[in-house]
């Protein structure tokens, strides 16, 4: 199997840099940066470092025993929940912000959609002391009123994008007009593992820090590898970063994306599911068809494509993507919550969905789940949803 | 080679638009802004204005690094409805002077690739269609007359199969070139390009004028060798930015938001549009030709950069 495309931003078919040509240059150049900087010894150290002092790694491994009792098959869950922020975007963020204080910038920007990913930005600009400017469209700013005030405090400006749906989308675009004028200054720090060569493969390494660990930690526990190891897709960052280190081994992989009203539904985010092979936001990748409204329960996986190595991985049969509906995410929320007083963010709600799934058919006998993130930003939702 | 051969020594339509009118004016309008009926009246009113190259937005909703300006035109268009094979029909119905260029994003030619092919009845195993082709856009685009394509998040390395289907069709694949493009890249684009090289002296397109002048003779210096036509782009708005333009070599000039803010501003008063969309095609053409004629008058071919 490709380990992913250092020379070409290619993972087989997919992936690539389809991008307008002034944004041609300037993504070279970061690509360059990435493979002579980010690979240094030094900048390892001092990666790691943080990531042990700023962000909380490492996270435990954590035997999930009322919930293993109750299916039958022993689950693991990994705490990416217990970080910093409380979500696995921080691993990310962190590589990102290091990079561009190593390659001379003085300014980040991001794009945000419910604000997690920019509070994760702002978080990495006040610790590297850069100048930080988060782009949010204005429905989302006054939905995430929260998280606006967030990134505030820590000294980020929030410019309130009102082209457009007022939406992510419209924010994405906001974020790479800045990029291509400011380039010589800025680094667009992308959230996940989509766009352009060579966020895909960057934000994939700087995340592959879960599966490296959660693989030692099984081993010491157990003393095998799980038979599975499960994780919620939107862009996929959470996901890539948990299986990187099981590729090569004979361990199952298995995707939870947005299954909204049902991936067989005209309201889902299940690209992988069903979808169609496409060209969105400067990358080759699988689609949802043009006749679906893109939607999850969950911001985080409401997202109409998908990282490039997920497509790849698909086409290649290494991992099974299944769309988990909204209603299955809303309960497993809720199960977690009871069993074993964890609160899991709706995001990584379907990856637990998707391991009860796997428990009763009963074909893996030990199951890794990533909990990428709590669920304390979902209350409102889920009061809602359970008349709490 | 192309199959509209033309009666003329010209690889295409598109090349011989600019040359024999240089310098060329090339319009810019999205299709569909505010419905397909108007843009039938403003592509018309821009061809009697005096353009030679008429491009028209096909809208696609994700449309990245597009400016605030051409993005709104895009969402207005969506929302009024507008599918490509509607883009087609209005194609279909155009008879202008000036050849007619497509400008699109790459899923849109893809996704027609695809709609044809049968759609799965059941859910999660669907695969309607995994393998997108470009052909089907490219025939139908030649069958509604059109003279060329640009996709600009096309990269050229990329671009073998339409640049094939393009050839095969007799269409011109444009490129656009920025001011960061040089080396190998420059070379590879270049080695794909026909019609003509959509120069792009910038990212934004508001108060770049500062600029102009500098980064435009900067960037036709760099394609001084390679022999297509090249046609500057950079939010130009007025006679004079033309004439300084042609002055610094270019043999087009291309307005888009200038004329896109034109039709957002008259709303559903497409007659009142229309018109001033023809006087601002005029007063961009005699600009271009001042810049031309002063060039003649100095009596040189290609100036040296004018230091403000």
């Amino acid at each position: 199997m490709s380990d992913g495309a250092h020379e070409t931003g290619a993972f087989d078919e997919y992936g690539g840099r389809h991008v307008p040509e002034p944004l041609e240059e300037p993504l070279e150049r970061l690509a360059a940066a990435y493979d002579d900087v980010a690979t240094t010894e030094a900048f390892q150290t001092d990666f790691r470092d943080h990531l042990e002092e700023f962000a909380g790694r490492p996270t435990p491994l954590y035997y999930a025993a009322n919930l293993s009792d109750r299916y039958g098959a022993d689950i693991y869950l990994k705490r990416e929940d217990l970080l910093h922020g409380g979500a696995h975007k921080i691993n990310n963020v962190l590589g990102q912000a290091l990079l561009a204080e190593r390659t001379g910038r003085d300014r980040l920007i991001a794009e945000t959609g419910a604000g997690q990913h920019g509070v994760a930005t702002a978080m990495a600009g006040a610790l590297f002391d850069l100048e930080t400017e988060i782009y949010m469209g204005k429905k989302d700013v006054e939905r995430q009123e929260m998280n606006v005030f967030r990134m505030r405090l820590m000294g980020a400006e929030v410019n309130e994008v009102t082209r457009g749906d007022e939406g992510l989308a419209d924010a994405v675009d906001a974020a790479l007009e800045d990029f291509a004028e400011n380039v010589d200054d800025t680094h667009y720090l992308v959230g996940s593992v989509v766009g352009p060569d060579p966020f895909p493969r960057m934000v994939r390494d700087f995340q592959s820090v879960i599966g490296e660990e959660a693989r030692d930690q099984f081993l010491e526990r157990t003393g095998e590898l799980p038979d599975a190891a499960v994780a919620c897709v939107g862009g996929g960052s959470n996901a890539i970063g948990l299986f990187h280190a099981f590729r090569d081994d004979d361990v199952d992989f298995y995707g939870a994306e947005g299954g909204g009203e049902g991936a067989d539904s005209s309201k889902h985010a299940a690209p992988l599911a069903s979808g169609t092979d496409d060209v969105i936001h400067g990358m080759k990748t699988r689609v949802i068809d043009d006749d679906v409204d893109v939607h999850s329960v969950s911001a985080g996986l409401d997202y109409p494509g998908v990282g490039p190595e997920h497509a790849m991985f698909r086409a290649v049969g290494r991992c099974e993507y299944t769309g988990i509906t909204d209603d299955a995410a809303l309960a497993a929320f809720r199960e977690l919550s009871e069993t074993e007083g964890i609160i899991p963010a709706l995001e990584s709600s379907h990856a637990v969905a998707r391991a009860i799934q796997l428990a009763e058919e009963g074909d893996h006998e030990t199951i890794l789940v990533n909990l990428s993130g709590r669920g304390d930003k979902d209350m409102e939702t889920a009061a809602a949803k359970f008349d709490l | 080679m192309s199959d509209a051969v033309t009666e003329n020594e010209y690889d295409s339509d598109v090349e011989a638009a600019i040359r024999e009118n240089h310098p060329a004016l090339i319009t810019y309008i999205t299709a569909g802004d505010p419905s397909l009926e108007d843009t039938k009246e403003y592509v018309e009113a821009l061809d009697r204005g005096g353009s030679d190259l008429i491009e028209l937005g096909l809208p696609f909703s994700e449309p990245i690094a597009e400016g605030p300006t051409i993005q709104a035109a895009i969402n207005r268009a969506l929302a009024a409805g507008t599918t490509p094979e509607g883009f087609f029909e209005l194609v279909d119905d155009l008879e202008t002077e000036a050849p007619l260029l497509v400008m699109t994003y790459y899923n849109m030619i893809l996704q027609y690739g695809g709609s044809e092919a049968p759609r799965a009845s059941d859910g999660r195993a669907a695969k309607p269609r995994d393998k997108p082709e470009v052909r089907p856009f490219v025939e139908r685009a030649a069958g509604a007359g059109l003279s060329g394509i640009i996709v600009p998040d096309l990269p050229a390395e990329e671009a073998g199969p339409l640049r094939a289907a393009c050839d095969d069709h007799g269409l011109d694949l444009v490129f656009i070139i920025a001011p960061t493009t040089e080396g190998q890249r420059l070379d590879d684009i270049m080695s794909q390009v026909s019609g003509f090289a959509y120069v792009q002296a910038r990212l934004g397109t508001t108060g770049a004028r500062a600029n102009v002048s500098s980064a435009t003779h900067e960037s036709l210096a760099r394609l001084e060798e390679y022999d297509v036509p090249k046609a500057v782009g950079f939010g130009v708005s007025e006679g004079d930015h033309a004439a300084e333009i042609v002055e610094a070599g270019a043999d087009g000039v291309i307005v888009g938001s200038a004329l896109v803010d034109i039709i957002a501003e008259h709303g559903s008063d497409t007659g009142a549009a229309a018109e001033r969309l023809e006087a601002k095609a005029a007063e961009l053409k005699r600009g271009a030709r001042r810049g031309a004629d002063s060039l003649t008058v100095d009596g040189e071919d290609a100036p040296e950069p004018e230091q403000p």
